[in-house]
């Protein structure tokens, strides 16, 4: 029975494997001729843009990751914009996924302002320092280290346990004094979930961290928000991503007009960008509350390590 | 560990604040974040139209942009300081006074949205310094002040 099974799965593989393969290399093969193609109009761009960001605000919201860590290194890797105007586009699209959701976030008590305030004011802080640095480096080393730090964070996922309610210890000295801890209702269980978090000062060091790499590499931070606040702090898998998702909004602001104000902005690239995202967003925050968290985790690992490898391998100039 | 984390909980000296009760869950939002919830769903709202309208008029060439949509391909491959040298854009806040050109019309709904969070830190201050929350009244003040900081345009990046 089990020969019959493998050969079913064979034979379906061997029929399905081409096309995803040809599929793949068909939308690579296009944005990279249409870039240096004269004949291919220029309003194409913006058109794919869009299309391109919708999908990926949807998923963003589901993955509790910002827009920026899959926007950036795949429009990076497909499109044919400089790295700079990438990371720019990159952290507005990641702040209006972030501003689309956080409603329905707060309202539902998913994003918490306690927990969000702290950890925002911390990396948003850092991320100014990390939008200088970003766009001072040369393009090929921030694009290596992108994609390095996406997998490893993808990685961190994989060999992560028990995620959606850690067994988080008591709460420490500044949770306390903070009063940082909540309840969300849980509509997969039907039931109220109460919550508090512990190693908050290991915590704010992590969003010192964050912050920096946030601001270098255009991304977002939603990567780093949700395995900090999850694994370290121990909060919910679902508080965490809905946190995160909110403080987004918070972090990006800052390295947002950074760039924005050193002229790393095009509106014929963000904006299509921009638009796709918020409408992906809204859809997102519609199907969150009713996710079961475990699939929530599993679409962030492949999200993650299609993008890390993509980057990377771009950076280390396998793909131009 | 569950016993432990319900005496912890009971151990947590919560913020007296007034609670508003999500209907049929049980569970409670603080009304300072109902309104922030509020401010982001209009603000949002605000900054699609306002980018879709002006986007319309920047791409059908309605009004006239100072780098036309079809020669972007020329510019959009370089590194964006190369990119102000050649065209002569402006950086810092000099977009302001480039708000009549078509492409650079684009820049107030993307203003909006960058302002939408300081704008709703706004509204948490009065809340947090209602309750006598001065943690979280320190912490939102600071908040503004990074992001009026940053937004500003004072800090400025050297060579790329």
């Amino acid at each position: 029975m089990i020969d019959i099974l493998s050969a079913k799965i064979s034979f379906l593989w061997g029929s399905v494997s081409p096309m995803l393969a040809a599929a793949t290399t068909t939308i690579g093969a296009t944005a990279n001729s249409a870039a240096g193609t004269t004949g291919t109009p220029w309003w194409v761009w913006p058109v794919m843009l869009f299309a391109a960001t919708f999908v990926m605000g949807i998923v963003a919201v589901l993955a509790g990751v910002g827009g920026g860590v899959l926007f950036t290194p795949i429009i990076g890797g497909f499109f044919p914009f400089h790295l700079d105007f990438v990371r720019g586009a990159g952290l507005l699209v990641a702040l209006s996924g972030a501003l689309a959701a956080g409603p329905g976030l707060l309202k539902a008590n998913l994003a918490n302002l306690r927990l969000a305030l702290p950890v925002a004011l911390i990396a948003s802080t850092f991320s100014i320092v990390g939008a200088f640095m970003g766009l001072a480096l040369p393009t090929n080393i921030t694009q290596t280290a992108m994609g390095i730090t996406i997998m490893l964070i993808a990685l961190l996922f994989v060999f992560s346990k028990n995620t959606e309610y850690p067994n988080a210890g008591a709460p420490d000295g500044i949770s306390k004094k903070l009063g940082i801890a909540g309840s969300y209702f849980e509509a997969t269980s039907g039931k109220t979930i109460n919550w508090t978090i512990w190693r908050t000062p290991q915590g704010f060091l992590m969003f010192v961290l964050i912050g920096i790499i946030a601001g270098m590499f255009g991304l977002g931070a939603g990567w780093a928000n949700v395995p900090v606040l999850n694994l370290l702090m121990g909060a919910p898998l679902k508080i965490a991503v809905g946190s995160s998702k909110f403080l987004l909004s918070i972090t990006d602001t800052s390295a947002a007009w950074i760039y924005l104000n050193q002229g790393a902005v095009l509106p014929l690239i963000a904006v299509p960008s921009i638009l796709g995202i918020m409408f992906g967003s809204f859809v997102g925050v519609r199907l969150l509350a009713g996710t079961k968290p475990k699939a929530v985790r599993y679409l962030v690992i492949g999200m993650l390590g299609f993008a890390g490898l993509q980057s990377l391998l771009k950076g280390l100039g396998v793909f131009n | 560990m569950a016993k432990s984390k319900v005496s912890a909980l009971k151990q947590i000296d919560y913020p007296k604040q007034e609670e508003t009760a999500l209907p049929a869950t049980g569970v409670t939002v603080a009304p300072e974040q109902l309104k922030y919830a509020t401010l982001l769903m209009y603000g949002a709202w605000s900054g699609i139209v306002t980018l879709a309208a002006t986007f319309f008029l920047y791409m059908s060439g309605a009004i006239t942009s100072f780098i036309p949509p079809s020669q972007m391909p020329q510019y959009w491959g370089m590194k964006a300081s190369k990119y102000l040298e050649l065209t002569g854009a402006p950086h810092g806040f000099g977009w302001a006074g480039m708000l009549g050109y078509g492409d650079y019309m684009n820049y107030i709904g993307l203003a909006l949205l960058g302002t939408l969070t300081i704008a709703g830190y706004l509204i948490l201050l009065p809340a947090y310094l209602k309750k006598k929350d001065r943690p979280y009244t320190v912490i939102v003040v600071a908040e503004i002040l990074v992001l009026s900081l940053a937004a500003s345009g004072i800090l400025k990046v050297g060579g790329h």
